[in-house]
């Protein structure tokens, strides 16, 4: 079957208009000592939506993505999220770490449900929830497991699991799948966006895989690195409807993994 | 720690400790601790006296030719367990015991059987010091990349030009690390074996001077070798971060 | 020279009976202990018969007086002895000593204040000050236990410091993204995530005790081994003096092989990493 996917929608950053923003994004800027990471940025995420933060190494995107969690301190502007400006972690976001960050003498159910552990929640309560966001990231029967027992792909699953399970409005995930091997990758972004679907979350992923931003993504945001900005905000209007493997090789899919790449290129080495 | 925002380099509590040093000793709350400065003068004081140049010597020669032995004897050691399998099992147990082992027990036994002098004491340096340096030298044997000595051989290297170029070369920074812990090592060695053996060298003066109250000299003598160990630990440290430039790259 | 063990396999044709050791050496790690005390043992046992010194007993004779004096009862009281101040000492250096790394590790005034002044300890040879304990505690267990303090508590100290300061950051930024208080970040995260390196400390502490309380034992007032080591010493009984040593020695062998083993078979063997 064909898809029937729009060429991409790209906009100027700076007269990109969201509805019902969930996240605000207001004049931030990072500076490390004397170098400077973030240059004035400027972006809103809509609710329900993935957005991606794209770009080369260097460009901050993981700085802007721990800034938006509350993990790293911004040096000027601000985070709004539902409307109240945040200067720390809330409970509103989930942040989904690349290594992992799981503890290596926990159970995967404990790992789960640790979100809710530290919050006071009752053991039994909160094993239930864990249970329940285990089998839907599909580790039934590996609760009892320690995470060195499993592969990197069934880790990062306890990771995501882990985010969802505190019932975050907003799930941050940095680079979740780098350290997941190209076939787990592959079958991970189809139950993301699986998931986007059914738990309808805001969420903002942080990858340097143009493939992986376009095809699942309803909005990218472009940055360019030293300092980091945003250079470009395209929308892929990719046919979510359609078979995986259909849409992977879709003209206009891949028509938007080139308009990247043609913008990002000359930032390669 | 940064303070009023200048960044306050670690070490310098050790001026505070110091400080509170020369107030506990000017309180004389105990004998024991006499003022900071007083030691200090005690110091200068002490370094120009023959006996202490002579202990001075003695030490230093016991220390240089044990530590030059550890050396001699360690790194070829270490090398060869890492590269022969048959030698690395059966001495490993022996190098892993020994290293941990309280070799103090030890120095009665040398002190029958190398007698009441510098042998002795050049004989527990060379103990305390060896086995970490084995250990350590075998280790950086142990992780240099196949892949480097397949080059090697690939290109026509002889076994005696790997080991030469590639394999010590490449096992330089684990060696030194070795040496480092050795060099600590053969201090507390020195002074432990002088301070049992009790007649020569900073064991006599420390034995003359606790046995005369005479804390002043105690602890300048105290401080003299405390700051000789961490100088010589900083000067092999020095020359570990000499090369750590080509070993950060692999 | 890694061509060396390969070698060996392919020159020594197939005796059957050399196959079999062959294949029992590479599987059993025992084989070559055995195989390494016994070259140990025996190079001893003809360097005493040759003998290298008159003060030089054979292995065996010092066998023999080990177990005479396991069977009169004079070594095992001796280890009581012994035992008392070093396991006072490494007790009080661990509860100190894991406190004050962690408080160090957690704190940078603290580190800032602490951390040199046990760098300095460690590295410096602190056997100079054990004859200054004797002035102040005289010369019964106090002075003995604050000797293996002496020596333990340094290494201690700084292990657990650099282990509280080694804590996975990713770790402790998941507890921060969740809201976890600084409490829960300290004892459910960062202790954790220490506590085998902390433990390994501890081992290093252990093996410094010993050291320590050897060195009281023979500095201070021979008591316990030291006054076995001491005494037969004095009366020239060589093979009970060798006997002595070799057993501290081969205590804090055994003691340090236990607690190795614990580190890495029970203290969380999920820990390994794969």
């Amino acid at each position: 079957m064909t898809v029937t996917a729009l060429a991409a929608d790209t906009f100027d950053p700076a007269s990109v208009v969201t509805h019902d923003p969930v996240v605000r994004v207001e004049a931030i800027c990072k500076h490390y000592g004397s170098t400077e990471a973030l240059r004035n940025i400027d972006l809103q995420f809509e609710r329900g939506k993935l957005t991606t933060l794209l770009g080369p190494s260097g460009c901050g995107k993981t700085t802007l993505l721990k800034i938006i969690a509350g993990l790293v301190p911004a040096t000027s502007g601000q985070i709004v999220v539902n409307g109240r400006a945040v200067t720390g972690p809330g409970p509103e976001r989930a942040f989904v770490f690349q290594d992992f960050a799981l503890m290596p003498w926990a159970t995967v159910l404990r790992n789960v449900g640790f979100g809710l552990e530290l919050k006071g929640m009752a053991a039994a309560e909160r094993n239930r929830i864990a249970r329940r966001y285990i089998e839907e990231v599909g580790l039934q029967g590996f609760e009892d497991k320690y995470p060195h027992e499993l592969s990197g792909g069934m880790r990062q699953r306890v990771g995501i699991a882990r985010a969802f399970a505190v019932n975050a409005d907003v799930l941050l995930l940095d680079e979740p799948f780098s350290a997941v091997d190209e076939q787990n990758r592959r079958k991970f972004q189809e139950d993301l966006l699986r998931l986007v679907e059914m738990e309808r979350k805001t969420f903002i992923f942080v990858t340097h895989s143009i493939e992986e931003a376009v095809y699942v993504s309803d909005r990218i945001v472009l940055l360019s690195p030293r300092p980091g900005r945003v250079s470009n905000i395209i929308d892929p209007r990719i046919d979510r409807t359609a078979n995986p493997d259909d849409i992977r090789r879709d003209p206009g899919y891949l028509d938007v993994v080139e308009e990247i790449w043609q913008g990002l290129r000359h930032y390669a080495e | 720690m940064t303070m009023f925002g200048y960044r306050i380099p670690m070490m310098a509590s050790l001026i505070v400790w110091a400080l509170v040093w020369e107030i506990v000793g000017r309180l004389d709350i105990i004998f024991l601790i006499p003022p900071m400065t007083a030691i200090i003068a005690a110091g200068f004081d002490l370094v120009q006296t023959n006996s202490w140049q002579n202990a001075t010597l003695v030490t230093i020669r016991s220390f240089v030719i044990g530590m030059a032995l550890a050396i001699g004897i360690g790194v070829p050691l270490g090398v060869m367990m890492g590269r022969v399998k048959i030698i690395d099992n059966i001495f490993g147990l022996w190098v892993n015991i020994f290293v941990s082992a309280p070799l103090s027990a030890l120095v009665p036994v040398l002190m029958i059987l190398f007698g009441m002098g510098e042998a002795t004491i050049v004989v527990t340096v060379f103990l305390f010091a060896v086995w970490i340096i084995v250990l350590d030298a075998r280790a950086g044997v142990m992780q240099v990349p196949s892949s480097l000595v397949e080059m090697a051989r690939s290109y026509g290297a002889s076994q005696a030009t790997i080991m030469r170029k590639i394999i010590l070369v490449s096992a330089l920074p684990e060696i030194l690390a070795g040496i480092r812990i050795g060099v600590i090592r053969g201090v507390k060695g020195v002074v432990i074996g002088q301070i049992l053996v009790a007649v020569i060298g900073y064991g006599e003066l420390f034995e003359l001077y606790s046995r005369s109250f005479d804390m002043e000299r105690f602890w300048a003598l105290t401080l003299v070798l405390f700051a000789a160990a961490m100088v010589l630990s900083a000067i092999v440290e020095n020359a570990e971060k000499r090369i750590e430039y080509y070993a950060g790259a692999r | 020279m890694s061509v060396m063990s390969q070698d060996v396999k392919v020159v020594a044709p197939a005796a059957t009976t050399g196959q079999a050791l062959r294949l029992f050496a590479e599987r059993r790690r025992s084989f070559w202990v055995v195989l390494s005390l016994l070259v140990l043992f025996t190079a001893w046992e003809i360097a005493g018969r040759v003998p290298i010194s008159f003060a030089f007993p054979t292995f065996l004779d010092t066998l023999a007086a080990f177990f005479e004096m396991v069977a009169d009862g004079s070594m095992i009281r001796a280890f009581f002895l012994t035992l008392q101040p070093l396991v006072l000492g490494v007790a009080i250096s661990a509860l100190l000593g894991i406190a004050l790394g962690i408080v160090m590790g957690l704190s940078d005034r603290l580190e800032w204040l602490l951390a040199p002044v046990f760098i300095v300890l460690q590295a410096a040879p602190m056997a100079a000050l054990v004859p200054l304990v004797t002035f102040v505690y005289g010369i019964g267990l106090v002075a003995k236990t604050l000797a293996v303090i002496m020596l333990a508590l340094p290494v201690i100290v700084l292990n657990s410091y650099k282990a509280v300061r080694h804590v996975n950051p990713s770790l402790v930024d998941m507890c921060r993204s969740f809201q976890g208080t600084r409490r829960q970040q300290i004892f459910k995260i960062i202790i954790p995530d220490a506590s085998p390196v902390l433990f390994a400390g501890l081992r290093l502490g252990v093996a410094a005790g010993f050291i320590g309380v050897m060195l009281a034992e023979l500095l201070i007032t021979p008591t316990g081994i030291g006054d076995l080591i001491t005494y037969h010493r004095s009366v020239a009984n060589y093979a009970h003096m060798y006997a002595a040593v070799t057993a501290i020695i081969a205590a804090s062998t055994v003691t340090l092989a236990l607690l190795q083993w614990f580190e890495t078979n029970v203290m969380r063997p999920e820990k390994r990493r794969s």
